[in-house]
């Protein structure tokens, strides 16, 4: 038991309410793009998704796919690849910044999850993922929804304990005086429902132990399915070996997909920290972020290496270099990642705050932009066939994206996510 | 499921006649390595023969349009919509003829449709097994009370067969099934092949229909490009095609030999043999991590606000 009490005590140590205002104007203005991207999701459940989108026949997946889902879970890889160093390589000392990582992490992939169903053209019929007799276990597709549905599970669950904390903690002010101030307004009886409250409350306190108790066992989980969804978000394009491009259709697209989640998810861990302290005036975490940045190039070093001698394997180095359409995508991409880790092999620049974002985000983009190619840049159906997303598919992206970050925005202010400040002593009043 | 397409085949076979008396011994697909099994059902088109009155395509539409939710196209000539004119395979048209002109005097009609794999990439890829090969005739059929609506098998199949209905709220995927689940039934052939007024389709199984391409590619061998196309593209399919001009003027792609299916559940297979990989990994994991988590306990006891590197 004392194992478990481990986590918790830490957790309550190392993590703070951020306290701020919520409604600051940024947060008008990612409401009216999601509002906006909401309203257009109307538009195409009304009137197919052909109303909103470029997609055609030739490119059945568009930016909804490519981005949402192929990278927007990649750059939700953060909670998975801190995660990794924390419970797998033991370096306890970033545990602070793994609730943020896995905030994010969750609002990445349940929002993929979303832009599945936005994107699937009969989702009333998803409910045959859980049908056994329709499983079709040699679809790459099965696998990777299987896994992604999983893991938005666990990342629920993962989250859980701040929630938990935050419920133990509160004394439900502002609730009160809301009630106060609508007293039998609304037919409410403020004790019942204050009453009700502290139920929750006794819950939380009753539940939180026995969620220790087997979290480890939830986070390994946690670990274990990105490995594999991740890995078959490559395994999807096996298959369209006559119309993905040579630079990029092989055998290894599994572990090169794998491999740039992880350094994805790195500098994604390191960007959000670095914005988060920006954004929310806080200190930056320059000793963990140096740490991460260490990990990146070596990550980098081994993808660059497997592309590039599969390349060499397969006869496709020429290819690579002609200079054409696709060799230009494959050399930018290739150009972020690598510019990017050698900048972070001086120890100097590791140091530097202004150096690890530019570093983190270079391996974002060129990690981003390979999974871009595979998905759409160098896939060709043959001629004819031609897309570019529509404002409106665009608009659609843009909105779910918006949401990701106003509710990140809203939940840090709301349960205690942030590493908590050393030496900075809040005020300990709650004002829930 | 085999039951009732095996009840099907006989009711198929009783109707078909000579051509498709059942043969119980073969009835069972082999495995995809087992090379291409000819007494699946399939259809060949000749070019040659095609005269590009596009009945077919009517008739397709005719039997197939209720099953399938398919509309009438409109050109953008025709205001008064008086023709259904599609320009290409889409949510609407399963089946299309095309007529290409390389010049004045040398021309082909070519039709488009599923090509019905021996070893289909769509059917590979599904998530939901709502394309389906049946395993005693071969036809690739798609099931939409299963579909999900993916496209992973428009992204899958490297002929482009499988259309989506881009503009409806409630739509599917359209493909050629053979008119399975329509008129294959009550006539035992498909309705394309029925109405062809010069017999540039036949259908039938994919055995006769080999033997007879060969039969016309060596009395005329002036008339064909020497090549059956289908007999060996991605594994063989089950529609073969003669032409007069080469394959890749008719807008058909040219393809290897080996099926891309083969090549991704191989991989895909190697993974996850068993799931033994999965749970392994997972073992492995948390016994590190409770190792770690243990290893951790001493230090949590007295842990001051110094972190360390361990």
């Amino acid at each position: 038991m004392t194992r478990t009490r481990g986590i918790n005590r830490m957790s309550h140590d190392e993590f703070q309410v951020h306290r701020a205002k919520i409604l600051t104007p940024s947060f008008w203005v990612l409401l009216t793009l999601t509002l906006i991207g909401f309203a257009l999701i109307a538009v195409r459940f009304i009137w197919g998704i052909g109303a909103v989108s470029n997609m055609n026949d030739g490119y059945p997946w568009g930016i909804w796919i490519t981005y949402d889902v192929a990278t927007g879970t990649a750059i939700a890889c953060g909670g998975y690849a801190v995660a990794i160093l924390v419970y797998i390589r033991n370096k306890m000392h970033y545990h602070p910044l793994i609730r943020s990582a896995v905030l994010t992490s969750l609002f990445g992939y349940g929002l993929a999850g979303l832009s599945v169903m936005v994107d699937v053209g009969r989702p009333w019929n998803a409910y045959n993922f859980f049908i056994p007799s329709q499983w079709q276990i040699n679809s790459a597709m099965f696998e990777v929804a299987l896994c992604v549905m999983a893991y938005t599970t666990v990342l629920a669950i993962e989250f859980l304990p701040a929630v938990l904390s935050r419920l133990q903690q509160t004394n439900w002010n502002s609730a009160r005086a809301f009630l106060d101030k609508h007293h039998g307004r609304f037919g409410l009886d403020t004790e019942i429902i204050l009453a009700k409250f502290e139920k929750l409350r006794q819950w939380a306190l009753w539940v939180q132990p026995k969620l220790d108790k087997v979290l480890i066992f939830i986070i390994v989980l946690g670990i274990t399915l990105p490995t594999m969804h991740q890995s078959s978000l490559g395994s999807l394009m096996l298959i369209a070996s006559t119309k993905l491009h040579p630079l990029w259709h092989t055998g290894f697209l599994p572990l090169l997909f794998l491999i740039n989640c992880l350094f994805i998810g790195y500098s994604i861990a390191i960007l959000e920290s670095i914005i988060s302290s920006y954004a929310f005036k806080r200190p930056f975490e320059s000793e963990q972020l140096t740490g991460l940045a260490s990990i990146t190039p070596y990550l980098t070093t081994i993808w660059l290496s497997v592309m590039v001698g599969d390349l060499i394997w397969r006869g496709q180095l020429g290819n690579a270099l002609s200079l054409d359409f696709y060799s230009g995508f494959f050399l930018l991409e290739f150009g972020l990642v690598a510019s990017g880790s050698i900048i972070l092999l001086f120890r100097r620049n590791r140091q530097s705050m202004r150096w690890l974002f530019v570093t983190a985000v270079l391996i974002v983009l060129g990690g981003a932009l390979y999974r871009f190619n595979v998905y759409l840049i160098g896939f060709n159906p043959g001629q004819g066939w031609r897309y570019f997303p529509s404002l409106a598919e665009l608009m659609i992206t843009v909105g779910i994206v918006a949401f990701e970050i106003l509710a990140y925005k809203v939940l840090v202010k709301l349960f205690p996510v942030l590493p908590r400040l050393h030496g900075h002593e809040e005020p300990t009043a709650v004002k829930a | 499921m085999g039951g009732k397409s095996r009840r099907d085949f006989l009711k198929l076979a009783g109707l078909a006649g000579a051509g498709l008396v059942a043969a119980p011994a073969l009835a069972v697909a082999g495995s995809s390595t087992a090379g291409p099994n000819d007494e699946e059902l399939g259809m060949l088109y000749d070019a040659t023969r095609c005269v590009g009155c596009k009945a077919c395509m009517a008739a397709c539409k005719r039997v197939n349009g209720d099953y399938n939710a398919l509309a009438y196209e409109q050109a953008q000539f025709d205001p008064d919509k008086l023709w259904d004119a599609p320009e290409d395979l889409t949510g609407s048209t399963r089946t299309i003829i095309k007529l290409f002109k390389e010049s004045p005097k040398e021309w082909s009609y070519v039709k488009y449709s599923c090509m019905h794999c021996q070893k289909p990439s769509c059917v590979s890829v599904c998530p939901v097994a709502a394309m389906v090969k049946d395993k005693i005739t071969g036809i690739v059929d798609y099931k939409k009370n299963a579909c999900i609506g993916c496209r992973y098998c428009q992204v899958a199949c490297a002929y482009n067969i499988p259309k989506f209905q881009w503009d409806k709220a409630l739509p599917q995927i359209v493909k050629c099934d053979l008119c399975k689940n329509t008129f294959l039934k009550s006539n035992g052939t498909s309705a394309c092949a029925d109405v062809c007024p010069t017999s540039a389709i036949l259908f039938g199984k994919r055995k006769e229909l080999l033997t007879e391409a060969k039969k016309r590619l060596t009395e005329h061998p002036k008339q064909y490009v020497n090549h059956i196309y289908g007999e060996h593209e991605l594994g063989g399919t089950n529609h073969l095609y003669l032409a007069a001009l080469p394959i890749k003027t008719l807008g058909l792609p040219e393809l290897q030999k080996d099926a891309p299916a083969e090549f991704s559940e191989k991989i895909q297979h190697t993974i996850y043999k068993g799931f033994i990989a999965p749970v392994a990994l997972y073992g492995t994991l948390c016994f590190i991590a409770i190792r770690n988590m243990k290893k951790q306990e001493p230090d949590d006891q007295n842990k001051g606000d110094q972190p360390h590197e361990p």
